[in-house]
């Protein structure tokens, strides 16, 4: 058990120092996340649409969308020189692999969402007042479920022909269910509802976390098993 | 015969009638493979015969099929502990091209659980001449640079058996020199060595056993004669695979 | 043609011809609904579809699981086959809800929980199948569509929850809820009998799809 954390963690630290070197994903991520609020804003008429009405699934789309950027970019680094055999030859488990390139990409998203936030909040014009537990709440939750799926999703479109565009196709489903949720919380919040009306929607993003990060753990290394 | 009462030495890696296939097609049948002590296979085949494959097998990158692969008498298997003592030098290079020399061979000294990551690193650099490029990033160096990084990583945690596929292809004549040396010197330490390569008249000073590979089999397997050449082992490769 | 392209096609007819059967008791011997009128009737071909296409999304999840533990090539294409065959299915219970929607509820298209939970199905079998011609070797080709096809099998239940926690416009489950059901008779045994034909025709279709693809399959191994 000591093994597989130690090994996630230099797979992580591996993928990080990369990105560090580099800066393509986030670069590119974050920037898409400015411009997409940006288009978001003209895209409006002001005098139909209030922001308000807008605003919680400008968020999470924006966020979502950015994030899968940061994701297309994980396995992406692996695949030249194939550094992904290096790390399949190596005597550490799948799961481990899964691990470490899992919490690279949370690390990638959670920098996404640190950026997208703050512009969000200064594009739209919103003050979270006392709802800003709530929001990080439900993204955290989010990101921790989609994250686990668009790692192993990674892992597959990187060998595909279009890889970068095989990635989205096979994940906005699975966004569907966390994003619908995410911007009930995210409205009711806004409009200053009580904590309470949200924590049905949380439970179910932690359902849907457990589920889906224990498939990943699950099929990653099936996924891998020439 | 050897009349003297030698202590056999088990084989290293012993493989025995791989098959690798999806439905009916195949990639590899019926493949068997003991590989001791001091003992360097050269394995040659047209494309496709399923080389790669092998030596992927071999390494515990794919299962086989049928057949198994035993390593020091255990199985590889998917128990990650037992991919240990085999090292795989392919001719992609499992390197990161944003990361240093140096950072790509501490990050794979941690992926093998070695206890001083950085110091074995550095002591690998240096071994081969590289210590001074060691804090160069991956992609300002040479090809020939990269192919003993890349020798570096897959060598490090001492593995028994050295897998190596074609290791000469786009090397300059000294840097190929140097990667017979180092095969030479670590089958004189023990180990055996498994060789993909069509350059016969590179790897032939180190080989000690020949395979021809066609189609997914082994169509000859033997011992290299003491006084065999490298241009007659080639022209008995051609009438083969003629035949 | 093997033996087994063979039977598909004589149940594939005998699924078409109960089709047929059930249109001629539907339109006939069925009566009109009050409300709705004579649309409704497209509710014999909508309902039965959108189950066919659940049934096949079943289909390729359980046979990739099956694949992943088993490695057997055979439960790759069946995977396959039941995706195809499910992406006509859903094709048609996409067309026909808006025929329906149009003159019964105004509107060709509306988020209504169940009509979302068939697109969603829809993408997904889109997915699935642009993955397996965007990868070229057979072995990875199949590990990877059973990786997708058992993520989107444990999707599914969240689709449906998510859709359902939204106000829906449809009518409410007719056959299998807690009360009895709510269908006047003899539409419920238009219904009954309908969903008996699709499921034939499913069951025709997908064995030859699948006898077809190993035949090719074969071929051109062997080539």
């Amino acid at each position: 058990m000591a093994d597989l954390f130690r090994a996630a963690l230099a797979i992580a630290i591996k993928d990080i120092r990369v990105e560090g070197r580099s800066r393509t994903a986030l670069i590119s991520a974050v920037t898409f996340a400015a411009l997409v609020l940006v288009i978001f804003n003209f895209a409006r008429d002001p005098g139909a649409l209030p922001k308000s009405a807008l605003a919680p699934s400008v968020l999470w789309i924006t966020f979502t969308f950015a994030a899968v950027i940061a994701l297309n970019r994980s396995f992406a680094l692996e695949k030249e020189n194939a550094a992904l055999d290096g790390l399949l030859l190596a005597p550490v488990s799948r799961s481990a692999v899964f691990l470490g390139k899992y919490l690279a990409n949370l690390a990638f998203v959670f920098v996404v969402l640190a950026v997208t936030l703050p512009l969000f909040v200064l594009f739209f014009d919103v003050g979270f007042e006392g709802g800003l537990p709530g929001i990080l709440a439900a993204a955290v939750l989010a990101t921790l479920g989609f994250v686990a799926v668009g790692t192993v999703f990674a892992a597959i479109t990187v060998r595909t022909r279009f890889a970068d565009l095989m990635l989205p196709l096979l994940l906005f489903p699975f966004l569907m269910p966390p994003v619908t949720w995410a911007v009930q919380i995210t409205t009711r919040l806004l409009s200053g509802r009580p904590v309470g009306e949200i924590l049905g929607w949380l439970r179910l993003l932690a359902l849907y976390d457990v589920v889906f990060v224990t498939l990943s753990l699950l099929l990653f290394p099936l996924l891998m098993d020439e | 015969m050897t009349g003297a009462p030698h202590p056999i030495a088990s084989p290293l890696l012993e493989a025995r009638a791989l098959e690798r296939r999806f439905g009916s097609r195949w990639a590899l049948r019926g493949v068997s493979l003991s590989v001791s002590p001091l003992q360097c296979h050269l394995v040659v085949g047209p494309n496709g015969a399923g080389k790669t494959t092998l030596l992927r097998l071999l390494a515990g990158l794919a299962r086989p099929s049928a057949g198994s692969v035993q390593l020091l008498g255990a199985p590889l298997s998917a128990d990650a502990a037992s991919r240990r003592s085999v090292g795989l030098l392919s001719h992609q290079s499992h390197l990161y091209d944003d990361l240093t020399a140096f950072e790509n061979v501490e990050f794979a000294a941690r992926l093998y659980g070695l206890p001083e990551p950085a110091k074995a690193a550095r002591v690998r650099l240096e071994t081969l001449g590289l210590a001074e490029v060691a804090d160069q990033p991956l992609r300002r160096l040479s090809r020939g640079m990269v192919q003993r990084v890349a020798v570096a990583r897959a060598f490090l945690h001492d593995p028994k058996v050295l897998l190596v596929d074609e290791p000469f292809t786009g090397l300059d004549p000294e840097s190929a020199r140097r990667v017979s040396i180092l095969l030479d010197a670590e089958m004189m330490g023990g180990c055996g060595v498994v060789l993909v390569s069509h350059d016969v008249h590179e790897a032939w000073s180190v080989v000690t056993h020949v395979h021809v590979l066609v189609g997914g089999a082994l169509v000859s397997s033997r011992k290299r004669g003491p006084v065999e050449t490298a241009e007659a082992f080639l022209q008995e490769y051609r009438s083969l695979l003629r035949g | 043609m093997t033996t087994l392209a063979k039977r598909g096609l004589a149940i594939t007819a005998v699924g078409l011809l109960a089709l047929a059967a059930v249109y001629v008791l539907a339109l006939a011997y069925t009566p009109i609904e009050r409300a709705q009128g004579l649309p409704q009737k497209i509710f014999y071909i909508h309902v039965p579809a959108a189950w066919c296409a659940l049934l096949s999304f079943s289909l390729v999840g359980i046979a990739s699981i099956l694949y992943l533990w088993l490695r057997d090539p055979r439960l790759d294409l069946f995977a396959e086959s039941a995706a195809n065959v499910g992406l006509a299915f859903s094709l048609v219970m996409l067309t026909t809800g808006p025929l329906w929607g149009k003159p019964v509820w105004g509107t060709w298209w509306t988020w209504d929980a169940r009509l979302t939970f068939t697109l969603f199905l829809f993408f997904l079998f889109v997915g699935y199948r642009a993955l397996r011609s965007a990868v070229q070797d057979p072995g990875e080709r199949a590990r990877f569509s059973a990786v997708l096809g058992i993520f989107g099998l444990l999707l599914v239940p969240f689709v449906h929850l998510t859709v359902y926690l939204f106000r829906t416009l449809h009518p409410q489950p007719i056959v299998l809820k807690p009360s009895a059901p709510s269908l006047p008779g003899e539409m419920l045994r238009a219904l009954l009998a309908s969903l008996g034909a699709y499921t034939i025709l499913m069951a025709g279709l997908l064995m030859t799809r699948y006898a077809l693809a190993r035949d090719e399959r074969e071929e051109r191994d062997a080539g």
